[in-house]
């Protein structure tokens, strides 16, 4: 069964289209990573399937329910962790799980024992007592992420879960989000600009960018897209000979040297390097989501630009004239 | 309606109102001044009630006018909630917003039912002797008055983006509503003009209705003070539930 089904969703703001006619459709259990560069509509995407914003046009079953006429159900089902925090600077840890635990209906006698397996899930266990405006960084997204579980949601939504955190604090979030699908098969939507965080927690990941999902597939798949192998060279490259190599994918020059990818380096790393022409040094690494990112994002980035520095004369002068 | 929700929301407000002391004491150190400083200091002004000092008389306007401040402020504060992301939480939990709304209004009636007793407390000790019933009834009186008031002040702070206009509103509208209110004289001899703008003002209401359980004596009668207070509730109750209907994330 489908957790979530997006159906053309669309989020315009005054004059900028924040989602611009997202359809996807995510499987229970499932880790679904959502990347893409600050402004993409990766937040204005989570906030309308947790029913926080009512979209323009189109609709989303989230857990089998419509986010436009059944939020009330649909916010029974999800939890969230919102990117900026949202826990009680005025209360202590135990308090804000409290609250919340009583807004989401769970029984009264049930909440302490719930609080307190949160606390240790989170390593907070010790200072639950404490006033969250004590809390460091990460033990707030700890607090946060233990409050978006305690009322046992079907689909949780993190949004940027470790932005901000240091190396100890993401690892341990990374394996509260494992151990959460392990152990609990919940659906998870994480965004996040971290490409190494995308790779290693997600199962499948949709590119998103200007509002749009420009790619979507695993993390190994989007790599294969790329190559499997970075090959760097500088010298006098034989391109066309490069090009027709059956192994390369993919021929960029950047400044002098050249960016090639090519699958299995193990074994057709000699024959590249045979094929090249005069090469002055090598260099070879692994494909990274970062190098996907660049690939399906960054030729649309640089795109966008020159389109926009074309036509912003003619923009300013329709908005004038849509405003008379 | 989600009891259980509003329960919460005032048990969150409850806490931290008794663990901020200080704003406890700043809210009542303008109304403090008005009735130990022109109270006292205004010899020469003659009370309109007969038997009762000038500062007798306006103690029941600087009962309304902690009512007032406490209220809308406390309204106004949803502005830093919504800034601060801590209305988020609230926001995407599964309760309707009549129910938020109505949770945050309760909240905010009892900062204002706690200030008017402390005030009342003093009063009672330095200016005005009032019997248990007497102060039992002013505390009654301070229940409807502060909820159609932080209803006012929360209504305004969901329309609002940010903070700088909170001095704008406490310019044109609070000091406004307090000083049309009648709190510092008597309205039933004023000019016409105040009078008139008097009749729109909820706080007029609210002053009368504390001066004549206070020193017997009022501009209208109590039926009337009851009847307009109780318009009042309504009214706010069901602009600011719609106010908070269209509440969204701002981004």
């Amino acid at each position: 069964m489908a957790a979530i089904k997006t159906e053309a969703l669309v989020k315009k703001f005054a004059e900028v289209t924040a989602v611009d006619g997202v359809s996807l459709e995510i499987t229970e259990g499932e880790v679904f990573g959502l990347l893409g560069p600050n402004g993409a509509g990766k937040t204005t995407l989570i906030s309308m399937l947790a029913t926080l914003v009512k979209p323009t046009s189109g609709t989303a079953l989230v857990a089998g329910y419509d986010i436009n006429r059944q939020s009330l159900e649909v916010r029974r089902q999800i939890g969230i962790v919102f990117q900026e925090p949202s826990v009680d600077d005025l209360l202590t840890g135990r308090e804000n799980l409290y609250l919340h635990s009583m807004l989401y209906g769970i029984p009264r006698r049930e909440i302490n024992e719930k609080i307190d397996k949160m606390l240790a899930l989170v390593n907070l266990s010790d200072r639950g007592g404490s006033f969250v405006k004590t809390y460091s960084g990460g033990m707030r997204r700890r607090l946060e992420i233990a409050r978006g579980l305690i009322h046992s949601p079907k689909i949780l939504f993190l949004d940027e879960p470790t932005l901000g955190l240091d190396p100890a604090s993401r690892k341990a979030v990374w394996d509260h989000i494992r151990e959460l699908k392990e152990a609990h098969n919940t659906t998870i939507i994480l965004t996040t600009h971290y490409m190494e965080e995308a790779d290693s927690l997600a199962d499948r990941i949709g590119i998103i960018y200007s509002g749009k999902i420009i790619e979507l597939d695993t993390p190994s798949a989007l790599k294969k897209k790329v190559g499997q192998d970075l090959v760097f060279i500088t010298g006098r490259i034989n391109e066309e000979a490069l090009r027709k190599l059956p192994f390369v994918k993919s021929v960029e020059r950047e400044n002098d040297r050249y960016k090639i990818g090519i699958v299995d380096s193990g074994k057709n790393l000699q024959a590249l390097l045979n094929a090249g022409g005069d090469i002055a040094e090598v260099e070879v690494r692994r494909v990274t989501l970062d190098d996907v990112f660049l690939k399906f994002a960054g030729h649309q980035i640089s795109s966008d630009a020159e389109e926009h520095a074309e036509n912003i004369f003619e923009r300013i002068a329709t908005i004038k004239s849509a405003r008379k | 309606m989600n009891f259980n929700a509003i329960y919460a929301l005032l048990l969150r407000e409850a806490k931290i109102y008794f663990r901020e002391k200080e704003r406890i004491v700043s809210i009542l150190i303008s109304p403090l001044l008005f009735l130990f400083v022109m109270g006292r200091g205004m010899v020469s002004g003659t009370s309109p009630v007969p038997g009762y000092s000038y500062q007798q008389f306006i103690f029941p306007g600087i009962l309304a006018m902690v009512i007032l401040f406490t209220s809308i402020t406390y309204g106004l504060y949803i502005i830093w909630d919504k800034r601060l992301d801590f209305l988020k939480e609230v926001l995407a939990a599964p309760i309707s917003r009549t129910t938020l709304f109505i949770g945050k209004s309760l909240g905010g009636m009892l900062g204002a039912v706690i200030e008017t007793l402390l005030l009342l407390i003093i009063g009672a000790v330095f200016i005005l002797p009032l019997n248990p019933l007497k102060v039992a009834l002013c505390l009654a009186v301070s229940f409807p008055v502060s909820y159609m008031i932080t209803n006012i002040g929360l209504t305004i702070g969901a329309k609002m983006k940010s903070m700088e206009g909170f001095g704008l509103i406490m310019s044109f509208l609070t000091w406004p509503l307090f000083f049309f209110s009648g709190a510092l004289f008597d309205i039933s001899a004023s000019e016409p003009y105040i009078k008139a703008i008097s009749l729109f003002d909820p706080v007029t209401y609210s002053v009368d209705l504390l001066r004549i359980i206070m020193l017997g004596h009022g501009a209208f009668s109590v039926w009337i003070d009851l009847g307009a207070i109780l318009v009042f509730c309504l009214a706010t109750t069901i602009v600011g539930v719609s106010a908070f209907g269209k509440l969204q994330q701002e981004k």
